[in-house]
């Protein structure tokens, strides 16, 4: 049944007419075309589609859209401020953590959540912290000097 | 003298990473069009099967569907392949199933839950056929034939023989004979395939989809659509991960979406689920193999013989390149002078198997490589010296005649002992910890038959910058990188100054056969290098009348344009090609440099399997050292070393990203991936990354090391050969060594799981008595 929503995403309302059993993927992708966000398994296998709800990272294709209304979501659309790249994400584009770029924005989205929650992480950490998000191209490794990297900047930074 | 160059061999971000890094690159499902419909898929429930007849009434009838389709609505009898000979497979199927997955029938609706609904209310009338699972039953007399046209259910043979091997074995000090075995494993990319579709009332169609060889989908497309090539247009969007004929090939998605377009006159958008993925056809052949290597007390190697039944699945694909691309494992990368290679395709009523990355190649080297270390074991050799002793070397033309221009392998197995420790570590690491290496080899590009060459045009703009237009497909590979890095490097250019095309469309971009067997970097970068020449010759010539000056003394540096010993002369490049496009004259000239590739290697005999398969061979060695846990079987990968002869480093983050892409998908079938099917009726048992185990960021090596060696190839780009499929090749054999050293036990099959580990532990300790190896 459609019931009239309002999400609060990268700090702007979206509202729309929902079918109560969307998932939040769906709705973002279908109704909101944020696109950066991606379906990879759609059963919270593969953590493509990760995203932030309240500054915690979730799969939302396994969140109902109706169930995060009023949280604060935040999409890879929403990293890069003023047109400048987040340090994550720069710092993935540098270490060649990026290959096909299908299960990047997740796999960022899962980095800042984490950085945020440990900002001073080991290797074995950063490895633990990633292990929800799946890549078949980099083999990882990169991925895991781009985070590491991107801690340092933030600390510094911060 | 170390030639300098400005951007070649540099750490370059990719062209298209903030695209990917700010999720602005549009893969397949993000396509859309006004007016679209959702379509889905309808698969077999049956492993094999007559169709007697197929009921879409009631699917029809629900409110919101727009149409259904079947076999019947593709041109009857038509069938797509490789070639030939081989085409087997039709978009959907018209007189029988084949496998539990095979696709029968597709909806278009307005929705893809409707669609989704219409399935289960499509009525299909079987007659069964009996079934079968195992290509050794498949090859029996009285087995169910799976294709009528197919005698033994035989898909293909390759037959390969030189020297005398009865003779090698004779004159052998040891001789041995082994049986290995490697299992069904999935490309594992992240992103589903995805399909959208335009048919226009002109009878032209355009496909949008995330394919790695898109002039190769759309070629197999219009056949069996009974269309012209030109009439589909295939336009190629981001691609979430490759590796292999999953993405090269048109698939019932592609077929139906059309179709269904058609039908419907409206676009139409197919995205499979994960499990539709899984389920599918596309897959690395299980290889089930015998061999027999025959070795002097020196470590001589004087014979070689293998037997290999690949598992084809329902459908030829490209099974019967595997066979031969295989036998690229008998004399390379160590000289041998008599071998003997039969190989053997069989369908069985599973899902087709086709190309995965390092194609053919790492299965067999799984078995010689393990059967070597067990050799070296035996004689009380060092398998480092004796790899080195039997390697091959620069100028070599193989006993089958493959023709060796740049060889690093010395170098290889020389750097990855130093920097491993294997001299200090080999024979002394403690209980349960194994050190075992490799060697290998790979083609860059394969030469055996079809198109083979690439093309590219660069336009000179005129703010000084150049538009790249490659038929290549970067697939995450970062071939638009280098070849962008290529035409900068001609031309004085700044990464920057470069745009290239970050998607092919086969009516508009150069031909370019796609993105397979490592050709990429070399014959589209080739190709590049070739077209950046070409306009650089042009402005030569026009500078030349400039500066009064012979145009191949013209120098292209910093963007800037000046005669050899006179670079206070220098003209801003940009200037030079207002100069030449703009001036108001009838010679005025737009500068396209133009070029086409193809190295002039004459065709194999693809029956004998003499002759050349490639430009160019990589080569390679590793290292790789685990640890076990008695208690749990579970291994660890402590560290892995390589060192990767690629000819001539041109991106070195890149470089890196392949080889441990490349590693680590063979981690994947080493250590936990495996396809399992239902012993019954051959159903996918596994089909989710739940139960099917890509490896995470928790299961790599504890650490890597990698060192590139660059024997600079006489015709490679710069001197580059492959880089993305050549480390795949030794891995699962270097590792299945290290186990054994380990503990103590051979491991004949993959994956190796810690419950095949717990009962070799078990055995060994029931043998001895005792706790330790």
């Amino acid at each position: 049944m459609k019931q009239s929503m309002s999400f609060k995403i990268n700090g702007m309302i979206f509202e729309g007419e929902i079918d109560h059993r969307r998932t939040l993927l769906e709705v973002l992708r279908e109704n909101f075309g944020l696109l950066g966000t991606h379906k990879g398994c759609d059963e919270g296998q593969c953590g493509a589609c990760t995203v932030l709800v309240n500054g915690k990272a979730v799969n939302s294709c396994l969140v109902l859209a109706a169930g995060v209304q009023g949280k604060e979501i935040t999409t890879i659309e929403g990293l890069a401020r003023d047109e400048k790249l987040h340090p994550i994400q720069e710092e993935f584009i540098n270490a060649g953590a990026i290959q096909c770029g299908f299960c990047t924005p997740g796999m960022i989205m899962t980095a800042k959540a984490f950085l945020d929650r440990n900002p001073d992480p080991t290797e074995d950490e950063i490895r633990n912290g990633l292990c929800g998000n799946l890549c078949r191209c980099t083999g990882y490794f990169q991925i895991i000097e781009a985070v590491t990297k991107a801690a340092e900047r933030l600390r510094k930074e911060a | 003298m170390k030639e300098e160059f400005s951007n070649i061999g540099k750490a370059i971000p990719k062209v298209d990473g903030v695209l990917k890094a700010t999720g602005k690159a549009a893969f397949g499902a993000d396509t859309s069009l006004p007016g679209m419909l959702h379509g889905k898929i309808l698969r077999s429930t049956v492993a094999h099967a007559k169709i007697l007849n197929i009921d879409v009434s009631a699917a029809l009838q629900l409110p919101g569907v727009k149409a259904v389709i079947t076999g019947k609505d593709f041109p009857w009898g038509t069938k797509f392949g490789f070639s030939s000979q081989y085409r087997d497979q039709a978009p959907l199927a018209q007189d029988k199933v084949r496998y539990i997955g095979d696709e029968l029938a597709a909806v278009a609706a307005v929705d893809e839950d409707i669609a989704e609904e219409a399935l289960d209310l499509i009525k299909v009338d079987y007659e069964i056929l009996s079934a079968v699972f195992d290509p050794f039953e498949a090859m029996k007399e009285g087995a169910p034939l799976i294709h009528e046209t197919n005698p033994n259910n035989i898909c293909a043979e390759a037959h390969i023989e030189f020297g005398d091997v009865e003779k090698g074995f004779r004159e052998s000090d040891l001789v041995r004979e082994d049986e290995f075995h490697t299992q069904a494993v999935k490309h594992g990319f992240i992103e589903p395939h995805a399909a959208l579709a335009l048919w226009e009332p002109s009878g032209n169609v355009t496909i949008w989809a995330n394919k790695q060889s898109p002039y190769v989908a759309s070629r197999k497309m219009a056949m069996a659509l009974g269309l012209k090539p030109s009439q589909l247009r295939l336009v190629q969007t981001y691609i979430g991960g490759g590796f292999g004929s999953a993405r090269s090939d048109p698939h019932a998605l592609d077929f139906c979406a059309v179709m269904l377009s058609k039908k419907t006159g409206r676009p139409v958008k197919i995205v499979y689920t994960m499990e539709d993925v899984l389920v599918m056809g596309e897959m690395r052949h299980p290889f089930h193999m015998k061999v027999k290597t025959g070795m002097m007390k020196d470590g001589t190697l004087k014979a070689m013989q293998i037997y290999a039944v690949l598992d084809g699945g329902a459908f030829t694909s490209i099974g019967p390149i595997t066979l031969g691309l295989a036998a690229l494992s008998t004399d390379l990368p160590l000289r041998i002078p008599n071998v003997k290679y039969d190989a053997v395709r069989a369908f069985t009523n599973k899902g087709h198997c086709g190309s995965l990355r390092g194609h053919g190649v790492p299965q067999i080297r799984w078995a010689l490589g393990q059967q070597l270390d067990m050799m070296c074991n035996e004689l009380g050799l060092d398998m480092a010296e004796v790899s080195i002793k039997n390697a091959v070397h620069t100028g070599d033309i193989t006993p089958r005649g493959l023709k060796i221009q740049s060889c690093g392998l010395t170098e290889c197995i020389e750097k990855v002992v130093a920097a491993s420790g294997w001299k200090e570590k080999r024979g002394k690491l403690p209980p349960y910890r194994g050190i075992g290496m490799s060697t290998g080899s790979y083609y860059t590009g394969v030469r055996i038959s079809g198109h083979n060459s690439a093309s590219c045009i660069i336009r000179m703009n005129e703010d000084g910058t150049a538009s790249v237009q490659t038929g290549a497909t970067d697939i995450g590979q970062g071939s638009s990188t280098v070849i962008a890095q290529i035409v900068a490097e001609v031309l004085g250019l700044r990464m920057q100054d470069i745009a290239i095309n970050s998607g092919v469309d086969t009516d508009f971009t150069p031909l370019d056969p796609g993105t397979y067997g490592s050709r990429v970097t070399f014959y589209s970068g080739n190709a590049a290098k070739l077209a950046a020449e070409d306009a650089k010759r042009q402005l030569a010539e026009i500078a030349g009348n400039l500066f009064e000056a012979k145009p191949e003394d013209i120098i292209f540096m910093n963007r800037k344009v000046y005669p050899e010993n006179n670079p206070e002369k220098a003209m801003k490049i940009d200037a030079l090609i207002r100069h030449a496009g703009q001036k108001m004259s009838t010679d005025n000239k737009t500068i396209w440099g133009r070029a086409n590739y193809d190295y002039d290697l004459p065709y194999m005999d693809f029956k004998t399997g003499k002759g050349n398969a490639s430009v160019a061979y990589a080569f390679g060695a590793d290292v790789v050292e685990v640890e076990v846990d008695p208690d749990t079987g579970k291994i660890t990968v402590l560290s892995s070393v390589g060192a990767h002869d690629v000819g001539k480093v041109l991106n070195l983050t890149n470089c890196v990203g392949q080889v441990n892409g490349s590693w680590i998908m063979c981690q994947g079938q080493a250590m936990f991936e495996h396809l399992i099917r239902d012993s019954a009726d051959g159903h996918v048992l596994n089909a989710n990354f739940m139960d099917y185990k890509l490896p995470t960021a928790m299961d790599i090596p504890r650490k890597v090391e990698h060192i590139l060696v660059e024997s600079i190839d006489p015709n490679g780009p710069f001197g580059a050969k492959e880089a993305g499929e050549g480390a795949s090749v030794g891995w699962l054999h270097a590792f299945g060594n290290a186990v054994a050293d380990a503990v103590g036990e051979r491991f004949y099959d993959l994956p190796i799981t810690p419950e095949k580990v717990l009962r070799a532990i078990k055995n060994k300790q029931g043998e001895t008595g005792a706790q330790s190896k």
